[in-house]
């Protein structure tokens, strides 16, 4: 019997799943050494993480009885983000509520992978920084072979328990600021030598595996230069006009900004199809998070950020639209 | 020299090293032919023998329908058993002039030189091209003589041959322009004699480049004809496309080449007008590349209305269990309900594709990656199409352009979640198209 099926017969091999298994290899590198300066207890709280991420996805499906989904990888990464977003310092439940909560409520209520409308991790994180402020803000530990605060040791009595960001939103006093803008500080946060999130450790290794993804063209780097740029350049703005007292790389290579704009803000289902849409997408992603860092409340504007760009999704896909050949 | 491309497109493996050096070879001829009433766009032809009587190789045996159709004429010496309905490539069955063939009385068709070929008018050479049966050879098999009448006032500026074949595991335009180089030069001076464009083009990919040198070498006398190198991309042989790649100007909406001046013409077309106005040899055969899960993968001299079985057979038959046989190529071709559908003027070539090969395929939901949008030639959002499709949005769907979809399937061979867009699309075009016929 021959078979009849609709051209094409050919097809590329790239796949869901090899998309997103992609993605959790090019976490793994920021993974590998946040276990090396946080210690074992990393791997503890990722297992957790990723297995109450699989495990409720898989209680959803059942009980809705729908086609289960958990080997496609999408849950994994949520689970990897999670636990990303969270201090290494964390309770056992905290990596297992965050994920759970994502999988529930942001993706599978939506309808499950390529529905949502929000970034599972970001709506995840959200709801831990909502219900646990104390957990998400002040409860860190220094890394292996660095500070907490990445400032060299005579600053840090007293101001032992905050990250960077945190001691420029409370104390931006002049010394502080001058440490903040040193080469040392770039340096430190660069390679990895400062407290804070389980994946916001080394901008380098972050880069490394978003470099991975921008040659397999899985993440789009528009979206990433877009974001990481615009940040540079507002708070450069800023810096030169006085409205922030740090310099712009210390506002690229701090708290979220690297694992934001080069993991979260590409997250395919919630970012624009085209390319003049992922171009203000990632733009004004950026912008809003110096906004809220230099007039909002909080330290960190990243996760915000893309929470709100990924409400414009819709509406950038709309104004976006290329020329259709010959019209 | 500068490659010339479009936005968008796709690299899928090439797969012509298979047969890309296989010389065009005559093949035995089958007991039965089937010729089809209808293999060309427009009016089927209607035949003009009667039933039981011999024919001669090259002999015509069917004329025009009506305006828009095409002459037939016997690829053998043999006797026309009447009119059957025979198993159609784009299905179903259709109307067909059987021929049985006498193999006893077989010998090759016998040419007459045109002596006078420059004194030749446009009339008289578009005629030729008429009475000889000739049709796009590329595929889409729209009657030569009939495209050849471009409307009053409109001036071809770029006279476009193509030689580009981007379909993966096709040849049969590359040997015809590595073996036939001399011959495809001298069919585009007769085009440019009837067209007498400002410039005339020969576009070849640059993953053919022996092709390239070889019909450069060839046009050494004709120093008007200008080379265009493309990169290696599919669909770059899309007639709108090309345009695009070369002149830079786009064919509207709807509209035809020669709006913007353009006119395009496939290297086997040509080929067939140089055999028929030097030769006075009608077209009754082609090469047909048999290719993929085949013990010998070939490009085969075959006779219009060769059932393809036969042509398997002569390959020696496919390796393991046949699950597909395409007619044409991977990713526009059509897939054949029965063995014993027959080659027509438009058949490029004939790929098997065996039960080892397929993959089960479960389309999972869209997540939005773009890639469709990043490949579309004609600047289409697949991805919104078919979410606009899904939910009946039929102006929605209009207004992203569904009408411009030239089904080349880049979308549907990308999407990572295997949805079949280029399936989805097709169908809602022709809904559209029945809507707004009523």
């Amino acid at each position: 019997m021959l078979r009849i099926t609709p051209a094409p017969h050919i097809f590329s091999k790239v796949s869901v799943k090899r998309i997103m298994w992609s993605v959790v290899w090019a976490l793994t590198p920021a993974l590998v050494y946040s276990i090396y300066i946080f210690g074992i207890r990393v791997l503890f709280l990722l297992f957790l993480s990723i297995a109450s991420a699989m495990g409720s996805e898989f209680l959803f499906e059942k009980i809705t009885k729908r086609k289960i989904t958990i080997m496609d990888g999408s849950a994994v990464i949520t689970g990897f983000l999670i636990l990303f977003n969270i201090s290494p310092n964390s309770p056992w439940w905290f990596p297992v509520v965050g994920s759970t909560f994502s999988i529930l409520i942001a993706k599978q209520l939506f309808g499950g992978i390529g529905y949502n409308i929000f970034n599972p991790a970001l709506i995840g994180r959200a709801f831990l920084m909502a219900s646990w402020p104390k957990l998400m803000t002040g409860n860190w530990v220094p890394p292996k072979s660095g500070t907490l605060s990445g400032l060299p040791s005579q600053f840090l009595d007293g101001i032992s328990q905050a990250t960077p960001l945190t001691l420029l939103k409370v104390n931006p006093t002049s010394s502080v600021v001058e440490s903040l803008n040193s080469t040392y500080m770039i340096k430190s946060l660069f390679f990895g030598k400062v407290g804070g999130c389980v994946g916001e450790t080394s901008a380098l290794l972050l880069l490394v595996g978003a470099l991975y993804l921008f040659i397999m063209r899985i993440a789009d780097w528009r979206i990433s230069l877009g974001y990481i740029g615009s940040i540079f350049a507002l708070s450069g703005i800023f810096y030169f006009s006085g409205l922030t007292p740090v310099n712009p790389l210390f506002h690229i290579l701090s708290g979220g900004v690297m694992l934001g704009g080069l993991f979260m803000a590409t997250d395919p289902v919630t970012s624009p199809v085209t390319l003049k849409g992922r171009w203000i997408f990632g733009i004004g992603g950026g912008l809003i998070c110096v906004l809220i860092r230099i007039w909002g409340g909080y330290p960190e504007g990243v996760s915000y950020s893309i929470l709100i760009m990924n409400m414009f999704v819709p509406l950038l896909d709309r104004i976006s639209e290329r020329k259709i050949f010959g019209r | 020299m500068k490659l010339l491309t479009f936005r968008g497109g796709i690299h899928p493996p090439s797969y012509k090293e298979k047969t890309k050096d296989c010389r065009i070879k005559r093949i035995p001829i089958p007991d039965f032919l089937y010729i089809y009433l209808s293999q060309h766009t427009g009016t089927p032809s209607s035949p003009i023998i009667e039933k039981g009587v011999e024919v001669k190789i090259g002999q015509k045996i069917a004329t025009l329908g009506g305006k828009l159709s095409s002459a037939l004429h016997s690829p053998v010496n043999g006797v026309y058993e009447g009119i059957v309905t025979h198993p159609h490539p784009l299905g179903g069955r259709k109307e067909a002039m059987k021929i049985r063939v006498l193999k006893e009385k077989d010998k090759p068709f016998e040419v007459t030189l045109r002596e006078d070929v420059t004194s030749l008018s446009k009339e008289e050479l578009i005629e030729i091209i008429k009475e000889s049966g000739i049709v796009g050879m590329g595929g889409a098999a729209f009657p030569t003589y009939y495209k050849l009448q471009i409307p009053p006032g409109n001036k071809i500026k770029d006279l476009i041959i193509n030689g580009v074949e981007c379909e993966p595991f096709l040849t049969s335009d590359y040997r015809v322009m590595m073996e036939y180089s001399e011959e495809v030069i001298k069919g585009i001076d007769i085009l440019r004699r009837i067209i007498e464009p400002e410039n005339v083009w020969v576009a070849i990919e640059d993953n053919k480049l022996d092709a390239f040198r070889r019909l450069e070498d060839a046009a050494s006398k004709f120093p008007w004809i200008k080379f265009a190198l493309l990169k290696t991309k599919y669909p770059q042989g899309s007639e709108k496309q090309l345009i695009s790649a070369i002149t830079k100007r786009e064919v509207p909406e709807g509209g035809l080449p020669f709006s913007v001046g353009a006119y395009v013409q496939n290297v086997g077309t040509v080929f067939a007008i140089y055999e028929a106005v030097y030769l006075g040899k009608p077209l009754f055969e082609r090469v047909v590349t048999v290719t993929g899960s085949i013990r010998h993968p070939s490009n085969f001299l075959t006779p219009i209305g060769t059932p393809l079985e036969h042509l398997i057979e002569v390959a020696e038959g496919p390796i393991g269990e046949i699950a597909k046989v395409i007619n044409g190529g991977p990713l526009m071709g059509i897939t054949q309900a029965t063995l014993k559908t027959c080659v027509t003027k438009g058949t490029t070539g004939i790929l098997v594709q065996s039960e080892r090969e397929l993959k089960k395929m479960e389309p999972t939901p869209c997540i939005r990656c773009g890639a469709c949008v990043l490949v579309c030639p004609m600047r289409l959002l697949p991805t919104e199409l078919y979410k606009y499709i899904e939910k009946e949005k039929w102006d929605r769907v209009e207004d992203l352009g569904v009408l411009s979809c030239m089904e080349c399937g880049s979308c549907s061979y990308v999407c990572p979640a295997k949805i079949p867009l280029t399936q989805e699309i097709k169908i809602a075009k022709n809904k559209l198209i029945k809507k707004e016929s009523k």
